[in-house]
């Protein structure tokens, strides 16, 4: 199929160009892509998305090859080219030889910088390791303070007389302003933004507000002192997401999540169309000579840069970058619609070549994005780059990790030597012992990584297998694995997890209880006076299958959920509870007879519990006798099978009474119950 | 290398009190130490004698330099020219390092009483937990493990215990290779502050 091919940014500049040229045909005169309106408003949410969802790890560990590349690559691509260029120039004959030096450079450097619109574009589709994503990706993110140097730079020069020394040093100086400066400007608004988001536990609509206001308002403020917004758009994002998403609610988690991300997806698509438009409505001077050599030179320095940068590099990394990542680093080199635009921002008083200088930007977007853009897939199938690994986070990883963590450290001060770990342990203590503190609300501030992580799995896992086990699927790969398997000798007469608060414990059971509701309103229709002989075979296997479904999710809440346990349960119940295996219970089918499953309630106020039911054979499709079962839509009756041998959980003789010896699989409805701190609503009232 | 080593000599030395060997004792006079949560597993280690490569079990009473070495070789970086083989075995051999680490009574087997102690001590750095929540913390990562290394259980059966087998299984989404390592780069100058 196309898409398979042709990566999306492709497709929309096409787009783009169908429609400029409709335009045009039309008579009508296209609108190109202003610059303000790329920088103030399509280019923002991508870089914050992109910014607010860093995989801080990666990003962390390989920060010194990032920076590497980003800076002295990108000096070098724009000195090189522009260097070239300025001989292509000289040679180039008449039509171009009134180019200087200083244009020439300028132009380097504007095309000189990787896109990070073009690159998330394309590698979004590959799902190359993460290691080279990251790498590519934050390259992109951190040569915007280069590039705005840079460009600042050349462009003020190009109106001097005169260059001396002291403007080249002050220029170099600046670099350190403008990146630096940047970096500090997201810190302090991503800082009054996580100091904010403390007091918003009465004011949950607008919280989502809070982070894109300040992000924006920190990507403002940097641009206007000409310090690099993206860095503080960057910066502002990653520091403020811990605090943040410790103080916000789970909903307004997801709404920041959903709408960063349609946004960058708009924005992305509109870029791209208007490139497109942009190059069929624009003003181009084509020149042979110019616009080859300008696209050749930029692709060996771009293989040059790489190839160089990253023998040094490896002296110093312990994971060393193959020549396959090289290929595919140099490669993944896009340029983009930055590019476009600083060059749109030239005004044509000082830069009559404007429009070559237009017109070769984008036959170099043009063929990074299409050829390399395309081709990349392929490539990376052909040299077997490694792909990305889909691993959910278990939290055996995390204990691991920190243990790890923790170990080296340790291994580090023994030996004393004060290595990354080092240094970021003290940060993190520093973050621990004041940041924390102030920054998040409440009793979240003193809660350890682990458990806040361990939290998050499990709102995670209650609300999946709470909506699985409404839909009516099976959640595949169900391990039966329980808390007998590993701990056989304790009675979990109290599982008591770390309390969650109140409004999240509220949470969870308003969720469940829905959605138990719906199960069970679709039970209902399968009540004793609607069945009729043929449709219950397949009724019947539908009720298995939920049956089935329902232990499991049964027992699945017990092992995660918080149980206050306000009473103490029979260890007979609590075995029932834990050992459950839900595929232990099989009816046995009748041959003639439909089977008679009996499961006794769970105790004489079961009016509560929903019960599966069947027919009996006895009769013609009759009522089943008890009278209590009345009130119940369905009512499931198993048989025990009589020894109690073959629940192996089951300590006999603990007592008499027959109920007591039949294991318990009824899923009980919480409904609409007068107090809810009952304890958990799906387990079975003790007898 | 060379000049690691007699790095490393020079902090044996430093530590152990220009005596010939260390105990435990001696480790309790790096400050930074301190607020490791797991530094009794750091120090046991050190002195546990199957990751000194001695045939018996237990642990000594003090290490001479070459044991620190031979402990501080478990922190190798990984070499350019090693292949498939040589990365193997020192990938299983850092992984037996942290097998050791976590199962104190040298069964062979981190059962859930030894699992729980490590998330214990994890949490230990923070006073206002409970222990109830390291236990279930711990007791949902092995289930998990179990799952992990065992499948679909039954219910009548035990789970002894994560063996050496599994605990490989369990690492395997992450390259430990790259990650324990320490680097000496540039040590001198902050060896001499203490």
């Amino acid at each position: 199929s196309v898409s398979s091919i042709v990566p999306e940014s492709c497709l929309l500049i096409v787009v783009g160009l169908l429609v400029g040229g409709l335009i045009k045909g039309v008579g009508e005169k296209p609108p190109i892509l202003k610059s303000d309106i790329f920088f103030l408003f399509l280019l923002p949410p991508i870089i914050l998305d992109a910014g607010y969802f860093l995989p801080l790890r990666p990003f962390t560990e390989n920060l010194g090859t990032i920076l590497i590349f980003a800076v002295v690559g990108t000096l070098w691509n724009a000195f090189f080219l522009g260097g070239l260029m300025y001989a292509v120039c000289q040679l180039g004959g008449p039509g171009l030889n009134h180019i200087g030096l200083l244009a020439n450079l300028l132009f380097g450097s504007i095309i000189s910088a990787v896109d990070p619109v073009a690159v998330l574009a394309v590698f979004e589709e590959i799902h190359i390791n993460e290691l080279l994503h990251i790498l590519v990706f934050g390259e992109s993110l951190l040569n915007d303070a280069v590039t705005v140097v840079l460009y600042h730079l050349f462009e003020e020069f190009a109106s001097f007389e005169q260059v001396t020394i002291l403007d080249i040093i002050l220029g170099f100086l600046s670099f350190f302003v403008v990146s630096l400066g940047g970096v500090l400007v997201g810190v302090i608004y991503g800082v009054i933004a996580a100091f904010t988001s403390r007091f918003t536990s009465h004011i949950r609509v607008i919280e989502p507000l809070f982070v894109f206001l300040y992000s924006y308002m920190a990507y403002l403020s940097a641009e206007l002192f000409h310090l690099s917004g993206i860095m503080a758009l960057i910066a502002a994002g990653v520091v403020m997401r811990p605090y943040v998403e410790a103080n916000i609610s789970h909903k307004s988690h997801t709404t920041i999540k959903y709408f960063l991300k349609m946004w960058s997806s708009v924005s992305e698509t509109l870029i791209f169309i208007f490139l497109g438009v942009s190059t069929v409505a624009g003003h181009h001077y084509w020149n042979w000579t110019f616009v080859i050599s300008t696209l050749f030179f930029c692709l060996i320095a771009r293989v040059l840069g790489v190839l160089v940068l990253t023998w040094f590099i490896n002296k110093f990394r312990i994971v060393k970058l193959t020549p396959k990542d090289q290929f595919i680093i140099a490669y993944g080199g896009l340029r983009g619609a930055i590019a476009f635009s600083l060059g749109y921002l030239l005004d044509y008083k000082h830069f009559g070549m404007r429009d070559m200088f237009l017109t070769a930007i984008i036959t170099v977007i043009f063929f990074t994005v299409f050829v390399q853009g395309m081709t990349i897939r392929p490539l990376v199938d052909l040299l077997a780059v490694k792909k990305k690994q889909e691993t959910k986070r278990s939290i055996n990883e995390e204990i691991h990790t920190q243990f790890l963590d923790h170990l080296l450290t340790g291994i580090e001060d023994i030996c004393g030597h004060y290595g990354h770990h080092h240094w970021k342990d003290k940060l993190n203590r520093f973050n621990k012992k004041y940041v924390k503190k102030c920054l998040i609300a409440g009793e979240r501030s003193k809660e350890p990584q682990l458990i806040a992580f361990y939290h998050k799995m499990e709102m995670k896992q209650a609300i999946e297998l709470v909506e699985s086990g409404g839909i009516g699927k099976i959640p595949s790969a169900v391990s039966t694995v329980s808390i007998q398997n590993i701990n056989p000798q304790t009675l979990p007469l109290e599982r008591v997890l770390p309390a969650l608060s109140k409004d999240k414990e509220e949470e969870i059971r308003k969720i469940l209880r829905t959605n138990l509701q719906k199960t069970r309103q679709r039970l209902r229709s399968y009540n004793r006076h609607t069945l009729v002989a043929d449709p219950y075979e397949e009724a019947w296997n539908q009720m298995l299958l939920r049956r089935q479904k329902a232990r499991q999710l049964e027992q699945k809440m017990n092992n995660y959920l918080t149980v206050p346990a306000h009473r103490v349960d029979s260890p007979t119940m609590s075995r029932a509870r834990i050992g459950s295996d839900p595929l232990a219970y099989e009816p046995k089918e009748d041959s003639e007879n439909l089977p008679i499953i009996t499961i006794d309630p769970a105790s004489p106020q079961s009016p509560e519990s929903v019960d599966l039911m069947s027919e009996e054979p006895k009769g013609c499709g009759g009522l089943p006798p008890s009278p209590e079962e009345d009130e119940e839509g369905l009512v499931m009756r198993v048989k025990e099978p009589s020894s109690p041998g073959t629940d192996d959980v089951f300590t006999p003789g603990t007592s008499d009474s027959p109920s007591s010896q039949r294991m318990l699989r009824c899923l009980s409805d919480p409904g609409p119950r007068p107090e809810p701190e009952e304890g958990e609503p799906f387990i079975p009232k003790g007898q | 290398t060379s000049e690691q080593i007699e790095h490393l000599h020079r902090r044996f030395k430093q530590l152990s009190q220009d005596q010939l060997t260390i105990r435990k004792e001696n480790f309790d006079s790096i400050p930074d130490l301190e607020f490791n949560p797991i530094r009794g597993k750091i120090v046991h280690a050190f002195f546990d004698k199957r990751n000194l490569r001695q045939e018996s079990d237990g642990l000594a009473e003090e290490i001479t330099f070459e044991d620190f070495l031979t402990i501080m070789s478990y922190f190798r970086p990984i070499e350019m020219n090693m292949d498939e083989e040589q990365l193997e075995r020192f990938r299983k051999e850092k992984l037996k390092f942290l097998f050791h680490m976590y199962d104190s009574d040298h069964d062979g087997k981190i059962t859930l009483q030894e699992y729980r102690n490590v998330v214990e001590e994890l949490l230990s750095g923070n006073p206002h937990l409970e222990k109830e929540s390291a236990r279930s913390i711990a007791d949902g990562a092995m289930m998990e493990a179990a799952s992990i290394c065992v499948g679909q259980m039954g219910p009548d059966q035990v789970y002894e215990g994560i063996t050496f087998e599994d605990f490989l299984k369990m690492w395997q989404g992450i390259d430990i290779e790259t990650k324990m390592h320490v680097r000496f780069l540039n040590v001198d100058t902050i060896a001499h502050c203490y």
